[in-house]
């Protein structure tokens, strides 16, 4: 579920030159025509990200309705306070945040070992790896309703093994936790060969002969898995988790169209995720000004979640001693709010 | 009503089709427009050609059915190009944004039974008023009064000419009803059916039954019953005035109250109605009846296919009284640059002679209460519904509607009823609490 690659753009802030130097390269001949050279980025930008993203804040103050756009009134915080004290904001929370971890612990472990046994030499390495990424390059619309089919509570191919095996048989759809693991079952079949690729990729970048220190010394597999290949991916990994936070935040298809396309999340809300709430308030029930605010209090969510999994890395390096990671923090912003839309 | 997104996308290549012949027919106004483009051979110099485009949601059928190709051949100058987005409830996103803008607007604009009175209420004003041209005496008569008042605002403004309606009856398969020991044949089941007490008592019946085929109940779902009674009250999710009061009206009471009275005497399947399970049971047989507005039949036949041919008919009786489901209108926007052209070809589309053409050919139950009554519909009989007289049945039905006022959120309304209703049926949810919870989802949308 990770949003997608332009969700982490490391910043360039890395090593800011001091401004005497600044100002002398300012000075060259040809440092203007760089500013030409970015200025689509940025314009792309301003339109498409910047622009929505304060529009959204504005909207948000106001009560509107498509239908009646030009009667917007100003309303204050009204929105915010609404959605405060709304069940139905603190269901879709709660069902974010557990739809979330369902999906993103399990992917990440799977990922974590697939990526491991790829990195052996196999036979037939390359095949694995690219259908490890299939199931990513599948439409999700496709995926979803083959996953419908499968999950069906009366004639599904899940409900008739787990009766081959005298197991009981939940309702797939209609209950609550059964229905966010089918959920999270298409979001973890989707995203698990796109995070084990990332995993293989910081695998392989690690340095071999440090695995043939760790022999050498008498290290298992398992023991140079633990001390080797772990630390060295901690970065790769904290990308993964963050990347994997905001693509949880704003789970939105999957859900969608597994009550055929009605936005509430199942007949008792169920498995609505704040996406879901989000459109549902915009579209169905033509109240953007709610919609707004809560696609604004989603956004200060999200922040809030990648900066507590940032601290912790922090944290957790400092009580190791090891050097600071060098993990720009992702962008994140109302373009990945549009985008789920 | 409502639930129309889907139920526009009903009728797709059902009722098969004798469009074939008039295809041909394409060619002429393509060769027609080369001719007058070379400036020889215009037949109409006095009227300058014209593009109309027109709007549309789902599958409305005047392509289908041949109406463009005829119109064009009657009007040389126009030329008409449809633009089709496929669910009705993207189509009304659409068209508030471009209300709103005030421009990409059609020159015809197709307006829903789930967003008329929202047209009517906040956009009238944006459409020309057909109560208001010198022909409006004519207009008003040929159609149904509820179809002409339902897109007419307070102030006697008429948004749209109606195309298609939805009057309602019950669709059953006499075999399985047989089957049971019940009677099956249709004037019998009339008078047994009389009030949805009457056949609710008879779900039981069959529900009794220990020759029923397994697996199947006696309606499809407790939100068949629900989403049409409602409509047969005094009021149903609104007031006198059109302000959303689902909590006091005495359609949404009646209607919760034989609902949730078949959800919990266990007579219905438990589905939800166009989810893919519902449209697999079309052929499965897993429910007996379903409340069958006109559309449906197209539905059940596209759903049930050619194999269960015979196996359906159609009751003459709506329990309750009669009342309507979907439906359909055309309107110009004032910002049309063609309104004159608008007008005419709307007009025509939903004049006697066409709107039988859509039933004929497609299976649109017209509005038009002229073209209902002419003997090429009256006389109508549906042959996969067991030659069921339908063009009688639906007519009748529809002469005797009484339609209560409808407003801005029907369609989200009846969503969070029907919603509720199946957790009534299958997570044997209290009908009290499943009362509330609607309301709650209700107040999400009335704000």
């Amino acid at each position: 579920m990770p949003a997608s690659s332009k969700t982490a753009a490391p910043p360039a802030a890395a090593s800011r030159p001091p401004a005497a130097s600044r100002r002398r390269r300012s000075t060259r001949p040809g440092s203007k025509i760089a500013y030409a050279y970015v200025a689509p980025f940025f314009l792309v930008f301003a339109a498409f990200s910047l622009y929505p993203w304060l529009d959204t804040a504005w909207v948000s103050l106001h009560n509107v309705r498509l239908t009646s756009y030009d009667k917007q009134t100003w309303v204050g915080l009204d929105n915010y306070r609404n959605l405060f004290t709304n069940e139905f904001f603190y269901n879709a929370l709660r069902n974010t945040i557990s739809i979330g971890i369902i999906s993103t612990v399990p992917q990440l472990c799977l990922a974590l070992g697939i990526a491991h046994l790829l990195n052996y030499r196999l036979r037939g390495r390359t095949f694995f790896r690219v259908a490890m990424l299939m199931p990513y390059a599948t439409s999700l619309a496709a995926a979803t309703v083959i996953f419908l089919e499968l999950f069906d509570a009366n004639l599904g191919i899940v409900n008739w093994g787990l009766h081959l095996l005298h197991l009981p048989q939940p309702d797939w759809q209609g209950s609550k936790w059964p229905s966010q693991v089918a959920i999270s079952a298409i979001v973890t079949w989707r995203w698990t060969g796109y995070n084990a690729l990332i995993y293989l990729a910081g695998m392989q970048a690690i340095d071999s002969a440090l695995y043939e220190a760790a022999a050498i010394d008498g290290a298992s597999r398992w023991q140079q898995f633990r001390h080797v290949t772990l630390p060295g991916l901690r970065p790769t990994i904290l990308f993964t988790i963050v990347v994997s936070t905001i693509g949880a935040a704003q789970l939105f298809g999957e859900p969608l169209l597994y009550h055929n396309g009605i936005p509430n999340g199942g007949t008792a809300g169920q498995y609505q995720t704040l996406g879901l709430l989000m459109y549902q308030q915009g579209w169905t029930n033509d109240r953007l000004g709610l919609a707004a605010a809560t696609a604004w209090t989603m956004f200060a969510i999200i922040v809030l979640a990648v900066l507590t999994n940032l601290f912790l890395a922090r944290r957790r390096e400092h009580k190791l001693g090891s050097p600071a990671l060098s993990v720009g923090a992702p962008v994140v912003g109302p373009a990945a709010l549009e985008a789920s839309r | 009503m409502p639930r129309l997104s889907r139920t526009t996308t009903r009728l797709t290549g059902v009722v098969a089709v004798a469009v074939l012949g008039l295809a041909g027919t394409a060619g002429c106004s393509s060769d027609k427009k080369a001719d007058s483009a070379t400036g020889s051979g215009a037949t109409n110099a006095s009227s300058a050609k014209v593009t109309l485009t027109v709007g549309l949601f789902g599958t409305f059928g005047f392509k289908e059915a041949g109406l463009y190709d005829a119109y064009t051949k009657l009007h040389p100058n126009i030329t008409i190009k449809e633009d089709t987005v496929e669910q009705s409830s993207d189509y009304w996103t659409r068209l508030k944004t471009r209300l709103a803008s005030g421009s990409g607007l059609d020159d015809v604009q197709g307006i829903e039974i789930g967003f008329v009175s929202d047209v009517v209420q906040n956009h009238a004003d944006q459409f020309v008023d057909f109560g208001s041209l010198p022909d409006s005496g004519d207009l008003k008569s040929s159609f149904y009064d509820w179809k002409w008042n339902q897109a007419t605002s307070s102030d006697s403004k008429t948004v749209g000419l109606g195309t298609d309606a939805g009057p309602e009856a019950i669709c059953y398969r006499p075999d399985l009803l047989k089957a049971a020991g019940l009677p099956s044949d249709g004037a019998e089941l009339a008078a047994k059916w009389s009030s949805w007490e009457d056949y609710i008592a008879f779900g039981k019946q069959y529900e009794a039954s220990p020759t029923k085929p397994a697996n199947s109940k006696f309606v499809d779902s407790a939100a068949s019953i629900f989403s049409t009674a409602v409509y047969q009250g005094k009021n149903a999710y609104n007031d006198d005035s059109g302000k959303p009061a689902p909590s006091n009206s005495d359609g949404v009471t009646n209607a919760w109250k034989y609902a949730t009275e078949a959800a919990q005497g266990k007579i219905t399947a438990g589905l939800s109605q166009f989810s893919p399970p519902w449209n697999k049971a079309f052929s499965s047989g897993a429910f007996a009846t379903i409340a069958c507005p006109t559309w449906m039949m197209g539905y059940i036949q596209g759903q049930a296919g050619t194999a269960n041919s015979g196996k359906w008919s159609v009751a003459p009786v709506l329990p309750g009284g009669a009342t309507n489901w979907g439906g359909s209108w055309l309107g110009v926007p004032k910002a049309s640059k063609h309104q004159k052209e608008a007008i005419a070809l709307v007009e025509w589309l939903t004049s006697k002679q066409q709107e039988i053409t859509m039933w004929t050919q497609g299976g649109h139950w017209p509005s038009n209460s002229q073209a209902a009554e002419d003997p090429a519909v009256k006389n109508a009989k549906a042959a996969y519904f067991s030659d069921a007289p339908v063009g009688q049945i639906f007519g009748d039905i529809s002469s005797k509607m009484k339609i209560p006022p409808i407003g801005l959120y029907d369609t989200q309304m009846q969503t969070a009823f029907t919603q509720a209703l199946t957790n009534v049926e299958t997570k044997n949810t209290d009908p009290g609490k499943a009362f509330g919870d609607a309301l709650k989802a209700i107040e999400q949308v009335t704000g």
